[in-house]
């Protein structure tokens, strides 16, 4: 978490309802401790000065968010945290203000492109969800032959049914070539509660922590057991 | 040295600039209908120290690509020019 995230918690509490033992990273920590996967939230990490995530990137966690990427870690980034991971240059593109100019706050028709990626693994490709977008900064651009490689490689993680926001080929969500640094600007951990009208983003954190491998069954374990507390 | 220094931070080209697009609607309500390819950037102002003009441009230039704009749809544009200009005889008042 970054000074002015605000998704953090409600990240936190859909995957602790989903079995995990989620633990807050402040920015300025030089280690991800015992991390399995790292997500970062959505808000507005640094105030969104200059660009969403343009000064996210140079907080001290990046370095190792970096590394743990590098050596194949599930990272996973939502909304802001696409905008970050964008900015880091561990997923390509970027993330520009929506076409219409207007902070759009509803339901989003997705469809599941590719499940290649950590977050969309054992899910059927042409799965529908509906899950919430909430974002001013959430059109996707890419220059055209990184928009046709992410096509080609299985990249685009989901598609807008209805392009709410100008994204370039629909795209609501992308992944690296391996498949575990995902970005998407839909919120999933919005969508994990009755209550909040859609469990469809409780499917793709279920297939986040299935497809996360538990490093230390014991400390994993005890951290829970910590956090319980 | 000092360098007073200016960086206009711009939309590439052909990526879409909403926010121009929106302001150029608009104008010719206002009368101005005389005005077109309206695009909004940033402008950036900042003080540079450096020995000479070309090291505070490598510099200034080197913000820009690592932070101040953003490759994948901006580029940057730099001017700049010493902050005090050293006092010369018969300089006009």
């Amino acid at each position: 978490m970054f000074p002015g995230s605000n998704c953090e918690h409600d990240v936190a509490y859909a995957l602790g309802e989903l079995g995990a033992a989620p633990k807050l990273i402040w920015h300025t920590s030089k280690s991800l401790g015992h991390a399995d996967a790292v997500v970062l939230p959505g808000g507005f990490a640094h105030g969104d000065y200059l660009r969403p995530g343009a000064l996210a990137r140079f907080s001290p966690v990046m370095d190792v968010v970096r590394e743990f990427a590098a050596s194949g870690g599930p990272v996973l980034g939502i909304c802001n945290g696409f905008q970050i991971l964008c900015e880091a240059g561990l997923l390509p593109g970027t993330l520009q203000k929506n076409r219409n100019l207007r902070f759009i706050c509803a339901p989003a028709g997705v469809r599941v492109d590719s499940n290649r990626s950590v977050l969309t693994s054992g899910i059927d490709e042409g799965t529908s969800l509906v899950l919430p977008i909430n974002h001013f900064d959430g059109s996707y651009i890419c220059d055209a032959r990184t928009a046709s490689e992410l096509s080609e490689t299985g990249s685009v993680v989901l598609r807008y049914i209805e392009n709410p926001n100008g994204s370039i080929d629909d795209i609501a969500g992308i992944s690296n070539l391996q498949g575990n640094v995902v970005g998407l600007m839909p919120h999933p951990e919005r969508a994990c509660d009755p209550l909040l009208g859609s469990l469809d983003g409780a499917a793709l954190l279920t297939a986040f922590l299935a497809a996360t491998p538990i490093k230390d069954e014991t400390d994993h374990e005890s951290q829970a057991e910590k956090i319980r507390s | 040295m000092k360098f007073s220094v200016l960086v206009e931070v711009r939309l590439l080209p052909g990526i879409a600039d909403p926010q121009g697009a929106t302001l150029e609607r608009s104008l010719p309500a206002l009368g101005f209908d005389d005005v077109e390819q309206v695009r909004v950037g940033k402008a950036i102002r900042l003080v540079v120290s450096a020995t000479d003009e070309q090291i505070a441009l490598e510099r200034t230039r080197e913000l820009c690509s690592q932070v101040l704009a953003n490759p994948v749809m901006e580029d940057a544009r730099i001017t700049l020019q010493p902050l005090s200009q050293p006092e010369t005889a018969g300089n006009p008042a």
